[in-house]
């Protein structure tokens, strides 16, 4: 098969490209050119898309002997990730933009240019499994739970997993890294990119303010009494207790927490633990990875990147999807995607618009 | 898959087997070309040599000849070196006059000059066909000619291959005591260079061009032209370029230099024929491809003999240049990346190309050890390429 791997300039796409060389397939390594100014240097160990990660992906497809290209996703990346997760925040919800981006970019546009050039198939370094069982080409948990990363691809539809190669599923991170050092990769000790990859240095709130301006306004409590003030209740996240800056204790002194962000009326909302609590979950935007559910059904939901799965019944409503948690959970915002599993096989995700308890309505 | 077609030339060109022979012969022997006893005489001997075989072939006095390490450091103590002379003996004169067309190792020491010592550049625009406008740059000398430290314009432009009006627009400057830099990487060794008649101040080589090794080149330097160095030593070439003489390195350039002018007028004649057959077959595909450039059938007066420029719409240049290695050939988009992105090509905005004209663009230079079968293998690939990197341009297409 004809093969693009994306190769980011890290240890873990580095060994998947090595791994589809090595099981004979004509592989050709990509590196994706999504920042605006991608002739910056690496400012931290956080971060990708600079010329350093480039360089880094180039000398690893040299050794490897195989072309290696720089395809300029910068436009599309940006109006498709950058952008919606910006109005994401402004509308009060809280986007995870690697969802998006492997929905939009990485198994969409990437994936469409290659198979536009005669490629079949594109690999990645994410830590996933791609079993062929009941349900045609399934996508799976990867065997090692720390690095799993089935999570941000619970968008893939059926059509895109076919197309797809995720060789590191089956391995632990510690053993990828110890292959990379075997196969003399340079890139074998290199850290792990975190967080959000446009937002170098890791302060969203910030980023997010230098985008959207200072909007100051108040911090009330589940009374409506103003317990503080804000620089905009876009950098807010239901579940937050840090960075709050109350200036009006509680009488009792219980911590409190961002219970809703409301960006109308520019007002954060908060309240103690208890308010948090969420047992029912709505989303829209669904994305099956195989056939949908029919009915009711009983899967595992997971709210986020490595968030525990809670086991829930799950009803699909046409464009919808409704999920009853068996036990309350936490600090559920809009935006966020549920991922649905059926044992360690991923059934499909929703973009979450209601987060509720019984008599209340976070969002 | 048979042997790979080659027509980057204009990038590298294959290194002549004599050249090679040279460089080993030399690299045997010790001995510091500075150095005042055996070892060092030898070592100079072979460097004052290649000098003047240099100088012989192209026109200029040994003493004209100053070694660099290629092209781009000639270009840079050009530009630098003359710009700050000229700047500090008469502060009056803080002004260059460039061509837009420039190849970028003139184009970022003027801009190093404009950003942070003061300079002011104007600009020679180019017609459609990229070629500067002789009378245009006369009289921009003309109006700005006591304030002007530099005239910068090259002999032949790198990307789409057309010759430019040196001799009119030194003779010009000369004529308003204007030092004159032409940068000609491209020209030497492929079409007439004649340093003394030509009329320019400074003029830059490079010897990989040419079929000598990477890592050496020279710039000309009339003896009555004063440079600042830009390196500070040991004070050789001049005081100009201190450092020690690379002398295999000098040897190999001598020797590439002879063997491309001796075979000057034979290989300009059929790199032409190969040329029209290559821009005759890609206009004739039907594919809407379009050749940039000025060009002349049977001519190298206003092209290159080895260069072909084509603009391919609706395709970016970098599927079109994967599907062609792909399939075997080897070429080039003639412009430069930016962290391995590539850049709609100045040249082409510069001719009054749009953005998007500029992206589908394909460089095919011919050189030494081109064949027709190279011809024939670019044309039998470039129809399944370019159906192949438009679907490919339309997937990724941004929104709108």
């Amino acid at each position: 098969m004809r093969v693009v791997a994306a190769m980011s300039g890290g240890v873990d796409s580095a060994v998947a490209a090595a791994r589809m060389l090595d099981a004979g397939h004509d592989v050709v390594g990509v590196h994706l050119a999504l920042s605006q100014s991608a002739a910056t240097l690496r400012e931290s160990a956080r971060g990708c898309c600079t010329i350093e990660d480039a360089g880094d992906a180039r000398r690893v497809a040299d050794r490897l002997g195989i072309p290696f290209y720089v395809w300029d996703m910068a436009e599309r990346f940006k109006q498709d990730v950058v952008e919606d997760f910006v109005a994401e925040y402004a509308a009060g919800r809280t986007p995870n933009p690697c969802l998006r981006c492997n929905e939009r970019i990485k198994f969409a546009a990437l994936l469409d240019k290659a198979l536009a050039l005669g490629f079949d198939a594109v690999a990645t370094g994410h830590y996933a499994q791609i079993v062929d069982g009941p349900h045609g080409r399934e996508l799976h948990r990867a065997v090692d739970a720390a690095k799993d990363q089935s999570y941000v691809l619970g968008v893939l539809d059926a059509e895109q997993l076919a197309r797809s190669f995720f060789p590191l599923g089956d391995t632990t991170k510690p053993q990828i890294r110890q292959e990379a050092a075997e196969r003399g990769f340079s890139v074998a000790k290199k850290p792990d990119s975190h967080d959000i990859c446009f937002i170098a240095d890791g302060d969203t709130a910030g980023w997010l303010a230098g985008r959207l301006g200072a909007q100051p306004g108040p911090i009330v409590d589940e009374t409506g009494e103003v317990v503080g003030e804000h620089e905009g209740s876009f950098a807010y996240t239901v579940g937050q207790r840090r960075g709050l800056g109350l200036k009006v204790p509680r009488p009792d002194g219980a911590k409190r927490y961002v219970t809703s962000v409301d960006p109308q009326r520019n007002t954060v909302v908060v309240g103690t633990a208890d308010l948090l609590g969420v047992d029912r979950v709505v989303g829209d935007h669904l994305r099956w990875c195989g056939p949908a559910p029919a009915g009711t059904v009983r899967l595992g939901a997971q709210l986020r990147a490595h968030g525990e799965e809670l086991p829930a019944t799950v009803r699909v409503d046409g464009d919808r999807v409704v999920a009853e948690l068996d036990r309350r959970t936490r600090g559920v915002a809009a935006g966020q995607s549920i991922v649905l599993y059926d044992g360690s096989r991923v059934v499909g995700s929703a973009t979450i618009t209601a987060a509720t308890r019984v008599g209340v309505t976070t969002q | 898959m048979s042997t790979p077609a080659y027509l980057d030339h204009a990038a590298t060109t294959a290194i002549r087997p004599e050249v090679i022979e040279a460089i080993a012969a030399q690299m045997g022997h010790l001995g510091n070309a500075s150095s005042l006893h055996t070892a060092g005489r030898a070592a100079r001997r072979v460097v004052e040599e290649s000098r003047e075989l240099i100088a012989d072939r192209l026109g200029a006095t040994p003493s004209e000849v100053v070694f660099t390490s290629g092209g781009t450091e000639a270009d840079n103590l050009a530009v630098l070196g003359a710009w700050r002379q000229r700047h500090t003996v008469d502060p009056a004169r803080s002004r260059l006059l460039v061509s837009t067309i420039e190849h970028h190792a003139v184009l970022d020491p003027v801009g190093r000059l404009v950003d942070a010592e003061g300079a002011k550049v104007d600009w020679l625009e180019v017609d459609r066909a990229g070629v500067v406008d002789a009378e245009a740059a006369a009289a921009a000398i003309t109006q700005a000619a006591d304030q002007l430290a530099l005239v910068s314009m090259m002999w032949a432009n790198n990307e789409v291959g057309t010759l430019q009006p040196v001799a009119q627009v030194a003779a010009a400057a000369r004529e308003r005591g204007v030092p004159f830099h032409t940068d000609a990487v491209q020209a030497v060794g492929h079409v007439p260079v004649a340093f003394g008649e030509c009329g320019a101040d400074l003029l830059s080589l490079s010897g990989h061009k040419i079929g000598g090794p990477q890592g050496v080149g020279a710039l000309l330097v009339r003896r009555d032209v004063q440079l600042t160095p830009l390196t500070f030593g040991g004070g050789q070439e001049r005081q100009l370029r201190s450092g020690t003489l690379d002398v295999a390195s000098i040897r190999g350039l001598a020797v590439a230099v002879a063997a491309a002018t001796d075979e000057l007028d034979a290989e300009r004649a059929r790199l032409i024929a190969l040329r029209d057959k290559l821009i005759q077959g890609a206009l004739q595909l039907g594919l809407g491809i379009e050749l940039s450039g000025a060009h002349t059938e049977g001519s190298a007066e206003d092209r290159l003999p080895g260069n072909v420029h084509l603009r391919v719409p609706g395709c970016d240049g970098d599927s079109l240049l994967y599907l062609l290695d792909a399939a075997g050939v080897q070429c080039s988009t003639g412009s430069a990346c930016q962290a391995g992105v590539p850049q709609p090509s100045h040249v082409l905005l510069a001719m009054g190309y749009a953005d998007e004209q500029a992206r589908g663009a394909l460089r095919l230079t011919l050189g030494h050890t081109s064949t027709e079968a190279d011809v024939d293998a670019v044309i039998a690939a470039l129809p399944g390429a370019v159906e192949r990197a438009r679907r490919a341009h339309q997937a990724t297409a941004g929104r709108g």
